[in-house]
């Protein structure tokens, strides 16, 4: 098994269909064992990508690596999962059935097959279903059919395609708690969505894409910046209130006091100065930019530029 | 060669398809009712011809001819069953997003689609030789009279499914699976009519007919393997007197006739071309993009 270097890495990947740009120059890496988010527009890339990858589609120029092998390497692709978009299975076929022809094609050890089975359907919730034709699944069962298929056999990096949008709100819950849990056995995640709250939830850095290129890219911090900070205050008097400026921008509201931005380790402190000087403290209410309004504002300046 | 480690996987793949689908048994009904219903017409027309004092010899060229046409049927319906389960193999398959999950996995396009028709010819060959023999089994119960070479004869029918079914997933790699087997059935049909006209040339003398006739065998080999069929369920009395006989030449026009058995030659073309054809399946469907 490959341990070094990054998981996923691209060099200025590049795909095009006839006149149409879908990734007009990629350059990122992914680092082993984080949960990584890409995000974007639909049309941004997003799908192609992980596409170029799997080995799924060629790439017009640019290059990179997958496990530290060539993208689309097949020997690579055996310690991949990936649950598509478009996630269709065997409609003749029972859920387990479709398992046991995935752990045939990764190459998961005969002996080992029946327990990865259990463990699959288990985790997706479908220990119930698992003789049950796929053809009478709903999408969302389908959709939790991929992501068991995508977790078979423990694989080193596991793509999702947009894993929740078939999804109800229990089903997406469940699905944070998967990524999670696979993250902490050291499995790599690279999550493809458009759900920003999502996002938001479970990834330990993002990128942004749009129009093909890559126009954002660093941990959730790194993107959204310092937040601030409203606080319902009474009993504190106007010089008082005037020393907070020394934390960030004051704007006073009467009861209420906001700052920002504020590093969200310094509230504590704020919070402790307020007491100190005779004020009382009612609410605190954290507040940041969110990653949707981040992303909007991204997007809409790449668009702009 | 560990890029071979999957042909089974996929090659078993395709057969439990088959299996699962409605659309093999249903065939599979079909056949079996055909097969009891041609016995009892066989049965019938022997009793008829018998009491009317038919001898032996014309009887024998009368059940063969009617069996020949059951083989023409039969064909045709195992070109078109090869054909719709072909169809959908590649591109059904890329058309529903199956393919997607698949091939993200270790498993090499070429094991796909090698699997995909080895599965296939299993299903076709196996239909084609039970149906088949079931036929010629129904007919010599019910007449007393069986070709010289029943099991060349399923053979030879098995051969064109075949035919059919490789041309059907090398279009079926590029092209949306209803038009790969709407354009491998035409692609029959044409090639037996065109198998017709040659006859006609040969017994009217009209050499340009017959070149076209002898390019289209090579081009596209179902004609060939169909006279190649024929050949097998004639009696050998009625083979040895015509070929006594030149003025039976006329016989050439005659599309459920064939003086001559394959070559082993043309044999060795077909089974080259079959190869060429999944070659060729093999490269179109490494270069397109999912």
């Amino acid at each position: 098994m490959t341990t070094m270097g990054p998981a996923i890495e691209t060099v200025d990947l590049v795909k095009r269909y006839g006149r149409t740009t879908a990734l007009a120059g990629l350059t990122m890496r992914v680092e082993r064992g984080e949960v990584f988010g890409f995000l974007g527009p639909n049309g941004a890339g997003k799908t192609t990508s992980i596409k170029l990858f799997l080995g799924l589609a060629r790439a017009t120029s640019g290059g990179g690596t997958l496990l530290g092998a060539p993208l689309g390497d097949r020997e690579a692709r055996r310690r991949v999962g990936y649950l598509p978009e478009l996630f269709r299975y065997q409609s003749w076929l029972q859920a387990r059935e479709v398992l046991a022809l995935h752990c045939e094609l990764a190459g998961i050890p005969a002996p080992d097959r029946a327990t990865e089975i259990r463990d699959a359907l288990e985790i997706v919730g479908l220990a119930d279903r698992a003789d049950d034709l796929v053809g009478t699944f709903s999408k969302g069962m389908q959709q939790r059919l991929g992501l068991g298929t995508a977790l078979l056999g423990r694989p080193e990096l596991v793509l999702l395609d947009e894993p929740t949008s078939a999804l109800d709100p229990v089903g997406r819950a469940d699905v944070r708690r998967i990524i999670r849990a696979a993250r902490d056995r050291g499995t790599t995640i690279f999550l493809n969505s458009h759900l920003l709250s999502e996002v938001e939830l479970v990834c330990d850095r993002v990128a942004v894409v749009d129009a093909g290129r890559l126009v954002a890219a660093g941990t959730l911090e790194e993107l959204l910046g310092a937040g601030s900070v409203r606080i319902r205050v009474t009993g504190l008097d106007p010089a008082a209130r005037a020393t907070l400026a020394r934390f960030g921008p004051l704007t006073d509201e009467g009861d209420w006091l906001a700052i920002g931005p504020i590093a969200s380790e310094r509230i504590p402190e704020l919070v402790a100065a307020i007491v100190s000087a005779g004020g009382q403290v009612h609410a605190v209410e954290p507040g940041r930019t969110s990653l949707e309004e981040r992303f909007l504002g991204l997007v809409e300046r790449g668009r702009v530029g | 060669m560990s890029g071979l480690r999957l042909l089974p996987t996929i090659a078993r793949l395709t057969l439990f398809e088959a299996l699962r689908r409605r659309t093999l048994w249903a065939l599979v009904g079909l056949t079996a009712v055909i097969v009891v219903l041609t016995g009892l017409g066989f049965e019938y027309l022997v009793t008829q011809a018998r009491s009317h004092g038919t001898r032996e010899l014309q009887l024998q060229v009368g059940v063969s001819q009617v069996l020949i046409l059951c083989a023409f049927m039969f064909s045709f319906i195992l070109a078109a069953t090869a054909a719709f389960l072909a169809a959908p193999a590649i591109a059904g398959d890329i058309e529903s997003g199956v393919l997607l999950a698949m091939l993200a996995r270790p498993l090499g396009r070429g094991t796909f689609v090698v699997g995909r028709w080895l599965g296939l010819a299993i299903v076709v060959g196996a239909y084609g030789s039970v149906a088949g023999l079931l036929e010629i089994g129904a007919m010599k119960l019910a007449s007393g009279y069986g070709p010289p070479d029943p099991l060349g004869a399923v053979a030879g029918l098995g051969a064109q499914a075949v035919i059919v079914l490789t041309v059907t997933l090398l279009l079926s790699s590029r092209i949306p699976a209803i038009a790969s087997g709407a354009i491998a059935v035409v692609l029959f049909g044409l090639a037996w009519g065109v198998g017709v006209l040659g006859g006609v040339g040969a017994a009217l003398g009209v050499s340009s007919l017959e070149t076209v006739s002898s390019i289209a065998r090579i081009a596209f080999p179902s004609d060939g393997l169909w006279r190649a069929t024929i050949f097998t369920l004639e009696p050998p009395a009625v083979i040895a007197a015509i070929g006594a006989n030149r003025s039976a030449e006329i016989l050439q026009a005659n599309p459920f006739f064939a003086g001559t058995g394959p070559s082993p030659v043309y044999l060795a073309w077909c089974a080259l071309w079959v190869a060429a054809l999944v070659g060729a399946t093999v490269a179109s469907f490494s270069r397109r993009e999912l």
